[in-house]
């Protein structure tokens, strides 16, 4: 059989394949005359065989067939073989293959060998990929080898038990003798390598690092070792660029490192080395910068004195100016890492940092976007959105999402005022508005409608932007919900912030129906601007024209949009006398102390009255809320909700629990509950309902005000009056107001009267009673045939974090208040 | 500071050399070598050698026709790694005398000993270019010597 080709011919004849197929087609050849060269147990061309084996499966062949061999030629006695072979092992074996285990044996003897090369090639495989159990058959001999005085085989040792001990912790212990003078040594090679190894021992077990740093002193002579490279002359074996051995050093500051973290000796000790090199490194080349990036980082961790630490920042920001783009991403990848310990002195770089906005380097904006996001906080936040938006604008797609993120938590945290805020908002919806997430248009819904003065402003720049452009559908959702809820605002120009702008009302319904029509819309935003077009019915004074959409709609092929117009249109035939109230404007929403979902509980106008349609989910623009559960408890008929508003409290349990308190109560000894709030007297109710608060034109009758309820720095006013329209109707403010020093939140007034009484109690001013009486929380309690009138009350609210719950009596009405 | 894995490639996407420092399956290497290659050879050309991929930082740079490329754990030193690609490079150069892609092609086997006399187990081994030179040396002579003996030709 002729000899099998020489692996430089091989190589030259697949180089010269032109295409994939015809390189797969050598490649076979080859392989299966390897192959059958492999069945013959040729020796004598076995390493050239596997020779070539290993450049097939450079190229991405498969090449397991050799691996038994790769074996064989360990266990021979020329060096080439065993070079190949170890080699073969190392590319072609890995732990997850039993035939590994074979190795072990040959590597035992290997390492005994009389060459140093073969033991070093034995080390260095057992170093690169001993598995745990050879590891463990062979740490004894790693040990052995630890201990010689051949500096090429002490180096390589040092490293095997490295590996050995990341594969094995356990046999950490075994290599500390042998630890005991490596740092004595002269060899370069040996004092680096020794240096890792007592890293990855220190690193690994707090009792080794105790001890190294104790019982060894180590940190003086790691201290020494660095000042002789930096004070030594010209070593030319181990220059690079002007340095001494700068890997050397590298690894001494990381040893420092370790051991001066949290211990006050150890950093104390290395104040002076660590300054040295911090002001003596050569910074004109990347070596020199490379050390002063090690010495930053281990002067940033360690219990450094203050002036040690500025001077890192400083070379730190120093390095944010340097010409090289890599020191510039270095400088920022640390100063993110210190930005939280260290704020203030990061600040200080603070226009730096906004300036890598700028730069063409993707990596380097990344960083530099992180960092500033760090660095905003309620001084700079002007100024540094300015930057931030500006960067939004002209940045990648990629960082679109991310900034656009980034920009609504800076601003949600630290917005100096509403009206920034929402310019804020507009400016990321109109220049990344495809890229924010959704739960975006939800939480800025809500912010613009808990800014109620900010309302004409808001929805004149909302509508503003959507003649400007439709494509952007988180903007497009918030802007037509806005122009639903505050159409009339837009069309009666008042705003103050700005110019206000001549908006006819057709030209607002030309918009939203655009929307419905426009290809670019998805169908949610179709759903918003279907209901936004529906709420402003009761805005506008034309109602023909939309109920004529709404009516069209009515067939259309969306099932969700057929089912809104459906509704709608039997808002405007049907139950065309609660439109009104359905459609009112939204009342002040709570939000839950996260940014996530927020919990918003209130009756609104949006939902779909149960009446017509109990089974349809809410609307998507529509938070949950409990209009359904209100009318099921006033029995689900024909009743007009009665609860006004804005109620930030929980309108239906409101009712309930009064239904409750009544129960407590015995006042006429009689134990039915009664109902007091309007279930059995719609007519009452109807009579006196009016959308808008009662009291404005009341004629004051003066009766006194008294205090109904004094008590754990909460003080309760009523102050009445007498209704207008009916004489027999109290009205009573009460006026709530906290003393003590926390506000009072989640606040909840309620009332219950005896039995011959009819109470109604209308919505709250605000669930929060400001703390040391900055502030008082308003109420309006309705009675109707008051004689003398006596009233039990039940308040709850959350004070530091606790829940309180108090009943009370107020008997001492003013006699004024019932004649 | 251990290194996960050094690879070389050329610009069109060839593998050169492959040395990997953690046990992984074949597919997990194929699936590294594809996605840094790609995500390497995407870098416009004045960018910094510095990239993300996962949860390592590669790092890279550009000889030639050659990319020479590693990954890192998190806080490993950067800057420090172009020195050890640097130094990598010198010593090819020394060994093979103004090295090209060429002489990594076909004698790759020779990069992998002097890499192995460099770098153990993602660790640098010897700070020395001269003590590596040395070893090479030595360890090549034994080479002949015993193939001269045996007088068959090496491969």
């Amino acid at each position: 059989m002729p000899a099998p080709i020489r692996l430089r011919e091989l190589i030259r004849t697949i180089r010269t394949a032109r295409t994939q197929a015809e390189e797969r087609e050598m490649i076979q050849k080859e392989c299966a005359a390897i192959r059958s060269s492999f069945r013959e147990e040729d020796n004598t061309y076995r390493c050239r065989n596997v020779a070539k084996l290993l450049y097939m499966h450079m190229l991405g062949y498969p090449a397991h067939f050799g691996q038994l061999e790769c074996l064989k030629l360990i266990a021979s006695q020329k060096f080439t073989d065993k070079r190949i072979g170890y080699l073969g092992a190392m590319l072609l074996l890995d732990e997850r293959q039993d035939v590994h285990l074979l190795m072990t044996n040959c590597i035992k003897n290997d390492l005994n060998h009389s060459t140093q090369y073969v033991q070093g090639l034995a080390l260095c495989t057992l170093g690169c990929m001993g598995s745990s159990e050879m590891c463990r058959d062979l740490a004894g001999e790693v040990e052995k080898l630890l201990k010689t005085s051949n500096s090429y085989l002490r180096k390589k040792a040092a490293l095997c038990a490295v590996h050995v001990i990341r594969k094995v912790p356990e046999l950490m212990e075994m290599f500390l003798p042998a630890t005991k003078n490596l740092l004595s040594e002269k060899n370069h090679g040996v004092l680096h390598t020794s240096v890792v190894l007592l890293t990855e021992m220190c690193e690994r077990s707090p009792d080794m690092l105790a001890h190294f740093r104790k019982n060894e002193k180590l940190v003086p002579q790691l201290v020494r070792i660095l000042k002789n490279l930096i004070m030594s002359g010209y070593s030319p074996e181990h220059d690079v660029s002007g340095i001494s051995d700068p890997f050397l050093q590298v690894r001494i500051l990381r040893l420092l490192r370790i051991l001066g973290k949290s211990d006050d000796d150890s950093s104390e000790a290395m104040n002076d080395i660590l300054a040295q090199v911090a002001t003596n490194t050569e910074t004109s080349k990347n070596v020199g910068n490379a050390i002063l990036y090690e010495t930053v980082l281990t002067i940033m961790d360690i219990k450094s004195e203050s002036g040690l630490r500025v001077l890192a920042i400083n070379i730190l920001g120093r390095f944010l100016l340097n010409n090289d783009k890599n020191i510039r991403y270095v400088a920022l990848t640390s100063l993110l890492k210190t930005v939280q310990t260290d704020h203030n002195a990061v600040q200080r770089h603070r226009s730096t940092i906004v300036d890598c906005l700028k730069d063409l380097d993707v990596s380097i904006k990344r960083r530099a976007m992180e960092l500033s996001f760090a660095l905003v906080n309620g001084n700079n936040i002007r100024g540094m959105m300015k930057e931030l938006l500006y960067f939004l604008d002209s940045c990648d797609p990629e960082f679109k999402a991310d900034c656009a993120s980034g920009v609504f938590l800076a601003a949600e945290k630290y917005a100096p005022s509403k009206r920034w805020h929402i310019d804020t908002i507009m400016r990321v919806l109109t220049t990344a508005g495809s890229y924010v997430r959704d739960d975006s248009v939800p939480n800025l819904i809500q912010l613009i409608t808990n800014s109620v003065e900010m309302h004409a402003y808001t929805v004149q720049r909302l509508y503003k932007a959507l003649l400007d452009d439709i494509s952007q559908q988180p903007l497009v959702q918030v802007a037509s919900w806005c122009i639903g809820e505050y159409g009339d605002l837009l069309v009666s120009g008042q705003c103050e912030e700005e110019e206000p702008i001549q908006v006819t009302e057709d030209e607002v319904l030309d918009v939203l129906e655009g929307l419905l029509v426009s290809n670019l819309s998805a169908a949610v935003t179709r759903g918003y601007s279907l209901t936004a077009i529906m709420k402003l019915s009761t805005r506008f004074s034309g109602v023909n024209r939309i109920k004529k959409v709404v009516s069209i709609y009515g067939s259309s092929i969306d099932v969700e949009l057929q089912q809104r117009a459906v509704e709608y249109n039997a808002l405007f035939k049907k139950y065309d006398h609660m439109r009104p109230a359905l459609l009112e404007r939204m009342p002040i929403m709570e939000k839950s102390a996260s940014n996530g979902p927020t919990e918003i509980v209130q009756t609104n106008g949006e939902t779909e009255p149960s009446v017509v349609d109990s089974k349809h989910p809410p609307p998507v623009s529509q938070p949950a809320n409990q209009a359904n559960d209100l009318l099921d408890l006033l029995g689900g008929n024909d009743v007009v909700p009665v609860i006004q508003t804005t109620v930030p409290t929980k309108p239906a349990s409101a009712g309930g629990e009064l239904l409750d308190l009544l129960g407590d109560l015995s006042l006429s000894g009689v134990p039915t509950p009664a109902p007091s709030v309007a279930t059995s007297q719609p007519s009452f109710l109807l009579d006196g309902l009016s959308s808008q608060p009662l009291f404005n034109d009341i004629a004051a009758a003066a009766i006194p005000p008294m205090t109904a309820y004094n008590k754990n720095g909460l003080k309760i006013d009523f102050t009445f009056e007498r209704a207008n329209p009916n004489p027999n109707v109290a009205v009573i403010t009460i006026h709530a107001s906290n003393s003590t020093e926390a506000d009072m939140t989640d606040f909840v007034f309620q009332a219950a009267v005896p039995k011959t009484f009819q109470l109604q109690l209308l919505s709250p001013s605000s669930n929060v009673v400001p703390a040391l009486n900055q502030g008082t929380v308003t109420q309006v309690i309705r009675v109707l045939n008051p004689q003398k009138l006596r009233m039990r009350i039940k308040l709850t609210y959350t004070l530091k974090g606790s829940p309180v719950q108090d009943l009370a009596e107020v008997n001492n009405f003013p006699p004024q208040s019932w004649q | 500071m251990p290194m996960r894995f050094l690879l070389l490639f050329s610009r069109q996407g060839k593998l050169r050399l492959q040395k990997w420092f953690t046990p992984l399956t074949d597919r997990e290497k194929k699936k590294v070598i594809r996605d840094v290659m790609a995500l390497v050879l995407a870098r416009p050309p004045r960018s910094c050698n510095f990239l993300h991929w996962r949860d390592i930082k590669v790092v890279y740079k550009r000889y030639a026709s050659l990319y020479f490329c590693t990954g890192l754990e998190d806080q490993d030193n950067e800057l420090l790694t172009l020195e050890v690609l640097h130094r990598y490079v010198e010593l090819l150069d020394k060994y093979f005398g103004n090295v090209c892609e060429l002489d990594i092609i076909f004698n790759f086997e020779k990069a992998y000993y002097i890499l192995d006399e460099f770098l153990m187990g993602g660790e640098v081994l010897e700070t020395s270019k001269v003590a590596v030179s040395v070893s090479m040396e030595n360890a090549d002579t034994l080479q002949e010597t015993m193939e001269e003996y045996m007088n068959r030709p090496a491969f």
